[in-house]
């Protein structure tokens, strides 16, 4: 008995290929109907807000992760089991300030421009994948914590690797998440 | 691996945009937005490029029809998950595909609900499966149509030269 079709592994790949492709036939449209990069930022990120605000609750379903305690296990958690059931991919983690509100999600591969060898002619500023930003910021709204999430590195504008920084915006409350000595 | 929801998400959004602006006459800051064609293009180019990244022994078809069945079961299966539910001709270049729970109206109610905006979520795959029949060496005009949801059938034209 043959394997049933949409195990075969090219359809696997056809599959992958398709959300990639759809972002960037989008991305592609965004710079027709915007001319400054910024708009074009905006718009992905505002975008990006809109799934994120919903994939979070696909997230929670599907991994059953517990309570967090701290921002830290909350990064380790978008990088390990977010990023990998989504994109395939571990973007490793930084943390850069002492009061341990501020990290760095490091990508080292990214599917999204699997297909983009450099930004278009003209679109300097153009963060091209903004959606991450904003589906970060997105669900991590509907779970009650504000952050700013923005790219700080980008390979395709000449860095050496792909960093998005995300920011928490209030303070921990201290009485709710202390830890237990 | 991207996960198929992904791409349900970012349609669903790029479909949103489209309702948050329509029947807006004012075009607004930043020119024009989403609308019907524009989400058919870019079905079409997305189309177009998963014709190219088809598996090389699915290319050689003995007839039009090879074509379709092809696209009601390799390629939907691929895209969608699901195999086409019935496709139906008049052997005389009309195909009506017909999908009976396509997944990217499923989310919505099911019936009469809702049935205005339909449209809007079919457009996208219209393109695509006129760009991937492109890509086999066919012209085509592709549109959709809603009874009840989420049962929708895909009517292809193929002009006779």
């Amino acid at each position: 008995m043959s394997r049933p079709a949409h195990r075969r592994p090219e359809y696997h790949k056809i599959n992958k290929d398709l959300f990639v492709l759809t972002y960037g036939a989008l991305v592609a449209q965004l710079c027709k109907d915007y001319e400054k990069d910024e708009d074009v930022n905006q718009y992905l990120d505002k975008m990006g807000y809109g799934i994120g605000t919903r994939l979070v609750e696909d997230f929670l379903a599907r991994s059953c992760v517990g309570r967090c305690h701290s921002y830290s296990e909350i990064i380790d958690i978008i990088a390990q089991v977010a990023f990998k059931m989504y994109l395939g991919i571990t973007p490793s983690v930084t943390c850069n300030n002492s009061s341990k509100n501020e990290f760095s999600l490091i990508l080292d591969k990214n599917p999204l421009v699997e297909f983009v060898e450099e930004l278009p002619a003209g679109r300097s500023s153009l963060c091209y994948c903004n959606l991450l930003c904003g589906i970060i910021r997105g669900a991590l709204e509907m779970v009650h914590l504000a952050a700013d999430v923005t790219f700080l590195q980008d390979r395709l504008k000449g860095d050496s690797v792909t960093e998005i920084g995300i920011t928490f915006l209030k303070k921990q409350d201290e009485k709710k998440y202390r830890r237990k000595k | 691996m991207a996960d198929t929801v992904l791409f349900e998400f970012l349609h669903t959004e790029m479909v949103a945009e489209l309702w948050a602006h329509d029947p807006d006459p004012d075009p607004g800051p930043g020119g024009q937005k989403m609308s019907l064609s524009v989400l058919e293009g870019m079905g079409f180019r997305v189309g177009q490029a998963l014709g190219e990244r088809l598996p090389r022994e699915t290319l050689a078809f003995r007839e039009e029809l090879d074509v379709l069945k092809f696209l009601c079961k390799d390629l939907w299966v691929a895209v969608f998950q699901k195999q086409m539910d019935s496709l139906r001709t008049n052997h005389q270049g009309t195909y009506v595909l017909q999908d009976n729970s396509f997944p990217l109206l499923l989310p919505m109610a099911s019936g009469l609900q809702y049935l205005e905006e339909a449209p809007k979520f079919l457009a996208f795959t219209c393109g695509l499966l006129r760009g991937a029949l492109y890509t086999l060496g066919i012209e085509s005009v592709v549109t959709a149509s809603v009874a009840a949801l989420p049962v929708c059938k895909f009517q292809v034209v193929i002009p006779k030269s």
